[in-house]
């Protein structure tokens, strides 16, 4: 077989992550985790997995880090050019548009969970997320990566439509420090980011500072 | 895009075409009683710091073939440009070229803006390159240099993707280097300081890793000027011999001797001369 004939003794990078990302009156506020692992080494305990792909547009990653930042730079690319081409602000649906694409053209060979999430002139403040096979969907709180199945109860139960700001960056920094808890692919620091018409707002919660849940 | 790279192959993913030879070939010899030959890969021990005026790059100098040493004394931290150099851990081939490749396009690139070339781009066309392999380009690297923008350390992995962190560590002694780095990293330390941090985590992977040994190589780049102190540190000092295993003539008795002439005569000469100018 293929696999036989060039042996990889080495494993991938993974950002198996917990990531966030929920839309608020005038944009969004995203957030995830810190850690990459091969493995069960930690191989980045402090990664940054938000990633700016125009100036109000930025994705979260998951699944294979190679992949994901390698799309997100093939995509940071297509939109950077359509943007000068239209000499306008790109629609986060277009950004999101092209990460479907490319997921679902090529996701046999990819291992790729993104949300895409920013805010545009015309729709105000999205997220759209691109699972793993390239489906893309609009949703107002979104989350992913292997934390975001110990979190779907408690997202499910405290999500409000209509929340401040402030609102949603405690509902996202407190989501993601529960999965963090739970879930042994996450953990590190919690990275925050406010995606408005004003800019981009970033902030780091540290590992004491996360919020404490009761320890049973 | 103009791009002015050599050597930039654009079909679309790896080529399959020799495997199913070496699969063959590895059955054939495998009847045959034979064992392929192994990769000779760089176990390793390889790290970066990034200090107050520039980075630090470390290495040790043990290349294996399998459970051998193959090179006790190789160098693993290879030049990228004159103020970017790559560590390199993996498959001792692919390191190689994988690094002269791209500091040959660099060199390219750098004419071609007239500048001096920033490690970002080393680390876009190296991971660019490493992805387009889907992995199977076993190079895992530490990429460190001072450019315009200042210091910069990237770890990257051979599946194409990289790390911008203050201190990384790869290779099979990594574990050992980290352990070390996490305990006495400060940001900003003075060059000493630096210099004996990376010396210790290489040190760490030599003396708790199989897969690396020897000695320690290191290369400190500041701006406008590099440091490649190889070898920085003779860790392992071959021993000298206590004993003499050298015997006198005469120290084996001969019993008997024959001599037996053989009756060799020039059946054939002929002169060839070769123009070696």
């Amino acid at each position: 077989t293929l696999e036989a004939c060039c042996s990889r003794a080495w494993t991938s990078c993974f950002n198996s992550t917990s990531i966030m990302a929920v839309e608020f009156e005038g944009g969004v506020v995203i957030g995830a985790d810190s850690r990459t692992t091969t493995g069960a080494y930690i191989a980045n305990r402090v990664t940054d997995k938000l990633t700016p792909i125009h100036e109000r547009i930025f994705c979260c990653r998951s699944g294979s880090a190679a992949d994901t930042q390698a799309i997100a730079d093939a995509v940071t690319y297509q939109l950077g050019f359509h943007s000068i081409e239209l000499d306008e602000a790109p629609l986060v649906q277009t950004a999101a548009s092209l990460f479907r694409e490319m997921c679902y053209r090529y996701r046999e060979e990819l291992m790729a969970g993104i949300i895409v999430a920013g805010w545009d002139p015309r729709r105000g403040g999205q997220v759209y997320t691109v699972p793993v096979g390239g489906m893309m969907t609009r949703q107002p709180v979104s989350v992913g990566g292997s934390g975001s199945s110990y979190i779907y109860g408690y997202v499910d139960s405290n999500y409000r439509a209509g929340m401040s700001k402030e609102e949603c960056l405690k509902f996202t920094a407190e989501a993601l420090t529960l999965a963090m808890e739970r879930d042994g692919s996450s953990g590190g620091v919690v990275r925050l980011a406010v995606v408005s018409e004003q800019g981009v707002e970033r902030q780091v919660i540290l590992g004491n500072q996360l919020p404490k849940f009761s320890t049973v | 895009m103009a791009t002015v790279s050599v050597r930039q192959y654009h079909r679309g993913g790896f080529s399959f075409e020799n495997c199913k030879r070496n699969a063959l070939l590895e059955a054939d010899i495998n009847k045959l009683g034979f064992s392929s030959p192994a990769a000779r890969k760089t176990g390793t021990t390889i790290c970066g710091v990034v200090y107050k005026d520039g980075v630090v790059l470390g290495a040790d100098t043990r290349a294996t073939e399998g459970m051998v040493v193959a090179d006790k004394n190789c160098s693993k931290i290879h030049y990228i440009s004159p103020n970017v150099y790559c560590c390199g851990a993996g498959t001792a081939a692919d390191t190689e070229m994988t690094t002269q490749i791209i500091s040959s396009n660099l060199e390219l690139h750098s004419l071609s803006t007239g500048r001096l070339p920033r490690v970002a781009t080393a680390n876009r066309m190296l991971k660019q390159m490493l992805f387009r392999y889907q992995g199977y380009i076993g190079a895992a690297l530490v990429l460190g240099g001072v450019d315009s923008t200042g210091p910069q350390l990237y770890s990257i992995y051979p599946h194409g993707s990289t790390d911008k962190l203050p201190y990384v560590t790869m290779g099979s002694g990594s574990l050992a280097a980290m352990a070390v780095f996490e305990d006495r990293y400060k940001p900003n330390m003075e060059e000493e300081e630096a210099k004996r941090l990376v010396r210790d985590a290489i040190a760490a992977g030599i003396f708790n890793d199989l897969g690396s040994g020897s000695n320690i190589d290191l290369c400190v780049i500041t701006k406008g000027k590099v440091d490649y102190l190889r070898p920085h540190d003779v860790a392992n000092k071959k021993g000298v011999r206590t004993g003499n295993y050298r015997y006198k003539h005469g120290t084996t008795g001969v019993l008997t001797k024959a001599v037996t002439p053989l009756n060799l005569e020039v059946v054939e000469e002929s002169v060839q001369t070769m123009d070696t100018s």
